[in-house]
């Protein structure tokens, strides 16, 4: 058994976990957060995909142990109080979910690749940046749409910032 | 309210939960006192099982029992069934295997469950499966159904001499041989359509509660039809009775199909619940939804169309082996046979027909419907085969099918389906239009400088969706009807639930199904909540699956809504004393035409509740039901156009663009019907190029995780163009066709239409991966 101390969606959290507890796991059964799913078994799908320390990780490639330490957020914790993400705004607005199975994982990805192109983004760098999330619902079509409207949307926001800091 | 009614691209009102990780699958269920489950499966894909030694597994840490086939039988727990009888030319009824939820003596398919292992934990099962000791003796297998039907090769089932289940045909022989044998040119082929795996993200799942107190059981399961679900249980495996057992589908991460069937899962969790006292929960990991989820496709035909001297086609004659798996799946048995050889005919003016099917037990995962089932193998055969016959005869592939286009309504062809509206050549000229056809050559010319392959290629489909007359069904073998029910309430404050017996699975009916109420009482459409998926909430429903929401499920909806506006404009007439007649629902109010006078939708619902006030002999309260069932099938039609380039050097293939024009009839949500298109498109898409089940000889899935079966990613596709016309539906009263499988019906065969247009050569068979269109491209 492992002793953890970590972070979660803002919210200390300490518990007492198998060795091999995957860090989905923890969040799923440990948590109750099941807004991150587990949709494959070889680390394909990106259903599970979470922010460990601000990068999107794979929460089933690593044990709960090792995220020991580490700040850690979900689908449910991104949202400003009611106020939804511009990126979860952005999936609703041009119908970027059906079965809503892989958009946690999605969103997350999306989350992060807006985050590490401030250049903003194009349809190319879209598609080839979700190798690491399938969709079986949406031929993706309106996944790209939303994440390069959310890309422009965010950019705008954070400009006036920009120049402030300057 | 015209932005949220008919017609209006609303936004999802199912997606706040599932942006913000708010949705509830399966798998987020937890019962208190809940053990989880795992299945011990065969290794083998055909061995009979000598021993099965569970001793030192039951003694594993955390374990509550171990369950296998023979206990289940003993407490009565029937056979797995297929619930559509198909009789052979010769009369006699489909051999139907029998298929124990859990194998006893013998298992036929590599992922046949033969044990139940429950305990505290999903790791602790886990180990524990692995220590239950199976004795098997092999036997030879057989996977592919044209081998399994030869002289000699392993038998599945005593009950299918051969591996036989039925020959079955459709259509007139003599007539189409005349036809062939007085043709001016006939083209054959050989067609195959390759094994898949529907791929739903969310994997399937099973939580079985038996309460002792109420004696009653409860089923959580990622179904598409829980009230075919709990019949059948009920019905024919002996779970519990119906009023004893309820069935709930809460959100369900896509289906496609694969999740229509009642799989042996649910049924052992139930029962297991009982035996073990404790609520099961079982989630399938992704190679256990290859191994096991009901596989698509699978078709081995050769088909010959016939020709006058005038191009016109005169006869169609088809021969299929269909390969059905280890065991009959619910539906199986419908989709080679009246969701395929009734298409046939496509768009086209073909007098005389002929299909001979025979389906065929193989020791690999049963076969069933999967998105467009049949349809997509009419479609692929027929587009494949008229391309085919444009190129020998020299003609424009276009003006082919265009030269043969059905254009009178109603049209009867000679498989059945009578096709009662469409107009096939605007679908054409639009898809012509916005694929720049005409500027094709030159687009050609520039990419063959570049050192690259370019082709293009058409596909003119045409569905039977809106499944279907229950009397219909019934004369073809269904043993089930095929309507659909609604129960609308309108509270006493006014605001709305329907309760509908179609399942939404990513269709977004909470949008579109509250349009359609939202428009007609001009009623806001955040006060209407749709209800579905529990067998405790909606008395009855058919679920979701051959597009059949809208056609259907909708239509149920709009009957019961005449009723309760009948009710309230007679209620309003007596709190306005006016005539009934006189009365018209405008923005949220019934109003007496022509004057001010009114009383607010609100107020109408409130006096149907308090019942002070009502017209004499009324009954008080606003609550409607209705059951629906359809006079016809549904025809969505449309064309859709493929353009690839080829690397020769590493044999990739790029599309370029891919342009869908589809005739839906009257659309709810064009913003939905547009997600349904593209997904439709990214699955074919996915058959042409990507996707493949392939077993080994000895019947080992050697495409049983996404390490190994290539599923379109999003770098795999282009944005699509697509776009709608509309001949509405005369057959249902919203004029709805369908949307739901047109984009995985009509796409493959104008990929590979487009791919052999590059290479320069006859045929490819799917999936068309790099290194096989590579090899093709050398020979270039």
């Amino acid at each position: 058994m492992s002793d953890i101390s970590l972070t979660v969606n803002g919210r200390q959290v300490r518990a007492t976990v198998e060795d091999r507890t995957l860090l989905v796991h923890f969040l799923r059964e440990h948590q109750g957060l099941t807004g991150t799913h587990v949709g494959c078994d070889t680390s394909q799908c990106g259903a599970c995909v979470v922010h460990v320390d601000g990068k999107a990780v794979k929460s089933c490639s690593m044990l709960a142990a090792q995220a020991s330490g580490s700040t850690v957020v979900t689908i449910e914790g991104i949202a400003a109080g009611a106020d939804l993400h511009p990126v979860q705004a952005a999936f609703k607005e041009h119908h970027g979910l059906q079965c809503g199975f892989c958009t946690p994982g999605m969103i997350m990805t999306a989350t992060d690749m807006i985050a590490r192109h401030p250049e903003g983004l194009d349809e190319a760098t879209v598609r080839a940046e979700l190798e690491g999330n399938i969709c079986r619902c949406t031929g993706y079509h309106n996944i790209v749409k939303a994440i390069l409207a959310a890309s422009q949307a965010m950019s705008k926001a954070s400009k006036p910032k920009a120049k402030k800091a300057a | 309210m015209g932005m949220e009614g008919i017609g209006a691209r609303v936004t999802r009102k199912e997606d706040k939960r599932f942006i913000t990780g708010a949705g509830r699958y399966v798998d987020d269920m937890v019962v208190p006192g809940m053990k989880h489950a795992v299945f011990v499966r065969s290794p083998h894909a055909h061995a009979q099982i000598k021993k099965i030694d569970v001793k030192q597994a039951q003694a594993m840490p955390g374990v509550v029992a171990v369950l296998t086939g023979k206990e289940l039988k003993a407490d009565g727990i029937g056979n797995l069934i297929c619930g559509w009888m198909i009789h052979s030319k010769d009369g006699s009824p489909m051999k139907m295997g029998a298929w124990s939820p859990l194998a006893f003596d013998r298992v036929r398919y590599v992922g046949d469950a033969v044990a139940i292992v429950i305990a505290d934990t999903k790791g602790e099962a886990r180990d524990a499966a692995e220590a239950v000791e199976v004795t098997y003796k092999e036997l030879k297998a057989v996977v592919d159904a044209v081998k399994a039907l030869e002289k000699g090769a392993p038998q599945l089932h005593p009950e299918a001499d051969g591996n036989l289940i039925f020959d079955w045909e459709i259509g007139d022989a003599k007539a189409t041989d005349a036809a062939i044998k007085a043709a001016h040119h006939v083209t054959r082929m050989k067609i195959v359509n390759n094994r898949l795996v529907p791929n739903a993200m969310e994997p399937r799942a099973a939580l079985g509660h038996y309460d002792k107190g109420e004696d009653h059981y409860t089923c959580w399961t990622t179904s598409q039809n829980p009230h075919v679900a709990r019949l059948v249980m009920s019905a024919f495996y002996n779970v519990a009775p119906e009023n004893k057992l309820r069935v709930i589908a809460p959100d369900v991460g896509g289906g496609f199909g694969s999740k229509i069937f009642i799989y042996p899962e649910e049924v052992v969790c139930l029962w297991a619940s009982k035996k073990a006292g404790v609520p099961v929960k079982w989630v399938a990991d992704r190679t256990e939804s290859f191994l096991t989820d009901a596989h698509g496709r699978d078709h081995h035909s050769t088909v010959e169309m016939a020709f006058d001297k005038n191009n016109r086609i005169t006869g169609l004659k088809v021969d299929t082996v269909a390969n059905l798996g280890a065991y009959m799946s619910l539906f199986s048995s419908s989709v080679p046979t009246y969701l395929y050889a009734t298409l046939l005919s496509g768009q086209y003016n073909i007098p005389a027909i002929h299909a001979n099917v025979r389906t065929v037990y193989t020791n690999t995962a049963p076969v069933d419907a999967y998105r467009g089932a049949g349809r997509p193998e009419a479609t692929y055969l027929l587009e494949r085969t008229i391309e085919t016959a444009a190129r020998e005869l020299g003609v424009s592939p276009a003006e082919l099918r265009r030269s043969n286009f059905i254009t009178q309504f109603p049209h009867q062809t000679p498989v059945i389906m009578c096709y009662d509206a469409g107009d096939y050549g605007a679908s054409l000229d639009a898809a012509m239009k916005a694929a720049d056809y005409a500027g094709f050559a030159k687009r050609r010319d520039k990419a063959k400088k570049a050192g690259k392959l370019r082709g293009i290629g058409m596909s003119c489909y045409i569905e039977a969706c809106g499944i279907a007359p229950s009397a219909a069904v019934g004369s073809l073998g269904a043993g089930v009807g095929l309507w659909e029910s609604a129960e609308v309430r309108v509270n006493a404050v006014g605001t709305i639930e329907v309760l509908t017996g179609s399942h939404s699975h990513g269709q977004g009916h909470e949008t579109t199904f509250a349009q359609l109420v939202a428009g007609r009482f001009g009623v806001p459409i955040d006060s209407v909540s749709i209800v579905h998926g529990d067998t405790d909430k909606v008395q009855m429903g058919m679920g979701t699956y051959g597009s059949r929401s809208g056609a259907v499920g909708m239509s149920a909806i709009v009957k019961a809504l005449d009723k309760v506006e009948a009710k309230a404009k007679k209620i309003a007439a007596h709190l306005l004393e006016a005539d009934e007649g006189d009365i018209v629902i405008e923005n949220g109010a019934l109003k007496v035409a022509g004057t001010d006078k009114n009383v607010p939708w609100f107020q109408m619902a409130l006096a149907a509740y308090t019942a002070h006030n009502l017209p004499s002999g009324m009954e008080a309260g606003l609550k409607e039901t209705s059951f629906y069932d359809p006079t016809n099938f549904t025809f969505p039609a449309g064309c859709y156009i493929c353009e690839i380039e080829v690397d020769p050097e590493t044999g990739l293939s790029e599309i370029i663009q891919f342009v869908a024009a589809d005739d839906f009839g009257n659309i709810i949500n064009p913003m939905i019907v547009e997600g349904q298109v593209h997904g439709g498109i990214a699955q074919g898409v996915g058959q042409a190029l990507l996707e493949g089940a392939f077993y080994d000889a000895s019947g080992q899935l050697l495409t049983a995780s996404y390490m190994d079966y290539t599923m379109p990613r999003a770098g795999d596709l282009p944005s699509f163009k697509v776009s709608t016309s509309n001949t509405p539906c005369p057959g249902n009263p919203l004029g709805i066709k369908g949307c739901g499988e047109a984009g995985a019906i009509g796409s493959p065969p104008a990929v590979i239409n487009a791919l052999t247009d590059a290479l320069g050569i006859a045929d490819f068979t799917m999936p068309a991966s790099p290194s096989r269109v590579w090899a093709a491209a050398q020979k270039h």
